[in-house]
């Protein structure tokens, strides 16, 4: 049998090891995204193990609006990358200092 | 694996690879119906359209990875302290209480009629709004990467409408020919 404890901290060890992923790869804008999917993903898991705990349905119509939310923050996010890839040739985040004053 | 792997490829598909277990826990949590979702939804489509961006664009990783060996203790320091702090709240007796064990949802009913009961009753305006969200989503998508190039084929009203017969046609005079005995 599974302990709320156990599924919080499975959702906490994600979430940390997907901050550490934004910090590490600064550079790649790809795993960039990758590393918000990733803390969706366990935003989710507390989500969901508080709806199964609680005994309340509602947690998991929440956890279907953040898979809608994130599905689309995705798809709109690699369309601007191959857009930026097209004009600049390059994902590099530090070399997007075209709007620097 | 996902953060710290040099090949993007390989990220992505430990990714999947954690959406699929993420998958298998939601469904021993009971929530089938969104562990389903999730298998479908994310590694059948959005994951294959991070592998499908990896592999267009074509990257050079080495440049990419200069700044990993700057970055990594304050990385590691920061995912460490977020580590401390959020597990001294888990793993505290507050969790622990009897409300969180007052068992789970009734499993007479499915999962999915559950959910869809709530979503087309409570939550209506919610899943429209939803459904208006990946509307702009794709929208926005299929606009960012329309092809703006010469080979691209369209009217152009105000031209067609603004051509005058002179650009179009010109009338030469010619002598007539002679009559050939």
């Amino acid at each position: 049998m599974i302990t709320l404890p156990e599924v919080l901290s499975l959702g906490t060890l994600l979430f940390c090891i997907s901050v550490a992923g934004i910090f590490l790869n600064r550079k790649n804008i790809i795993i960039l995204l990758m590393c918000i999917e990733l803390m969706l993903l366990s935003v989710n898991i507390n989500f969901i193990a508080f709806s199964y705990f609680l005994g309340d349905i509602h947690g998991q119509v929440f956890v279907f609006f953040i898979l809608t939310v994130a599905a689309a923050e995705s798809a709109i996010g690699l369309a601007i990358l191959v857009v930026m890839f097209r004009s600049r040739d390059t994902i590099n985040v530090s070399e997007l200092d075209s709007m620097k004053g | 694996m996902v953060v710290a792997i040099k090949n993007p490829i390989h990220a992505a598909l430990f990714l999947v690879l954690s959406f699929f277990s993420t998958a298998a826990i939601w469904l021993l949590l009971n929530a089938e119906f969104l562990a389903i979702a999730l298998v479908l939804v994310y590694v059948g489509a959005v994951m294959v359209l991070f592998l499908f961006v990896i592999m267009m664009l074509d990257i050079n990783v080495a440049t990419l990875r200069q700044g990993f060996a700057r970055y990594f203790p304050l990385g590691i320091i920061i995912a460490f302290f977020m580590v401390v702090a959020m597990g001294l709240i888990v793993s505290s007796d507050y969790f622990l209480s009897d409300i969180y064990s007052q068992g789970s949802i009734s499993t007479i009913q499915s999962n999915t009629k559950l959910l869809g009961l709530a979503i087309y009753q409570d939550y209506l305006y919610h899943f429209e709004i939803a459904g208006a969200i990946l509307l702009v989503a794709i929208i926005a998508a299929i606009s960012l990467c329309l092809n703006k190039s010469k080979i691209t084929k369209s009217t152009q009203p105000d031209v067609q409408v603004l051509a005058k017969k002179d650009d179009r046609l010109r009338v030469v005079k010619m002598k007539s020919e002679e009559k050939e005995d």
